[in-house]
């Protein structure tokens, strides 16, 4: 009984990450979608492909007996949210602020 | 307060104190006492993969910055190739399914399944890696291996981190069969299984951000 119950979660998982995939490699290839919106929709269609996964593959749930493991999901996002975005920022500043350097490299 | 009080109606107040039972009769085995020992196994190992996918974001980082740094080499568009990484795509959540199934087989003690579904996790896994070992060897043929560029640097490095965890992840599938055939449905080689399943899944979730983030979003440019 529980067995069933089992591989139909799984099975959920599997048609949901397939679409999802699917989606995004089309959404790739597709010239549908207005141009600059093909990289939100690829990352949006990531994002729920992960969140598909987690439910159904790894079962982080957000049952009680689950609550640990969604807080140090949280907290591992908010530190993977922040080198990211930190380090994209950071540079970006920097290779604003380096601009007429990386012109004269280039032209000597 | 005196025994009188410790009736089952008073049972929230102790959900401050451990919450692992009350909730889920099916979850914890027992409703008073620590969590069990499946529950601590897992979010120890649920901890360790944090860390593991929070290392990985400083590869991920590392690569959205250089990802324009060519050096008048190659870029992402003219390199990467999306019929192949749809094919390692395949592979890998096929694999990852199976891993699933096997889980099933495990909680259910069935030695054939479970040798069977693990083997099909296996044969996957490897055709993703064979899939990824071809992909470099043709990149460096065309002389773009990771020493002719910032952005090739930043690509084998993360890619190829992916790869040498589904590398290890191998040995350890291999020794997880070998286990459960010369020690049967023991408690703590199920628990070295739960490691395992959570282990393999959550390399396909990197693989999913490599896919549309690497792949997807640089054949575009």
């Amino acid at each position: 009984m529980s067995a069933v119950r089992g591989m139909r979660s799984y099975l959920v998982g599997l048609g949901l990450a397939t679409l999802m995939t699917i989606a995004s490699f089309w959404a790739a290839q597709t010239h549908v979608i207005y141009g600059p919106g093909v990289p939100v929709a690829i990352v949006v269609l990531a994002l729920a492909q992960m969140g598909i996964h987690l439910v159904f593959f790894l079962h982080i749930t957000t049952a009680p007996d689950n609550t640990n493991n969604v807080l140090a999901l949280a907290f591992g996002i908010l530190i993977a949210c922040l080198v990211i975005f930190g380090s994209l920022w950071i540079m970006a500043n920097l290779n604003h602020n380096m601009m007429p350097a990386a012109h004269m490299a280039s032209a000597a | 307060m005196n025994t009188a009080a410790l009736q089952p109606q008073d049972v929230p107040e102790q959900v401050g104190h451990s919450d692992a039972g009350t909730g889920v009769p099916h979850g914890a085995t027992d409703s008073a006492g620590p969590a069990s020992r499946r529950i601590i196994v897992g979010y120890g190992f649920w901890l360790f993969l944090l860390s593991d996918i929070i290392m990985f974001s400083a590869f991920f980082a590392t690569y959205a910055v250089l990802s324009g740094a060519t050096d008048g080499g190659p870029t992402a568009a003219q390199l990467f190739d999306t019929r192949n990484v749809a094919l390692e795509t395949a592979c890998l959540l096929a694999s990852s399914f199976a891993c699933g199934m096997a889980s099933v087989a495990v909680s259910e003690r069935n030695q054939m399944w479970t040798q069977l579904t693990l083997l099909a996790t296996g044969v996957l896994g490897a055709a993703f890696l064979a899939l990824e070992i071809k992909e470099f060897a043709s990149l460096v043929a065309r002389g773009a291996g990771p020493t002719r560029s910032a952005f090739l640097t930043a690509f084998f490095t993360l890619v190829g981190c992916h790869g040498l965890h589904i590398t290890a992840g191998l040995l350890w599938l291999g020794t997880m069969m070998a286990q459960f055939l010369a020690k049967g449905f023991r408690e703590n080689i199920r628990h070295r299984f739960l490691c395992f399943s959570l282990f393999w899944h959550a390399l396909d979730i990197i693989w999913i951000a490599i896919f549309s983030l690497v792949y997807l979003n640089g054949a575009r440019a």
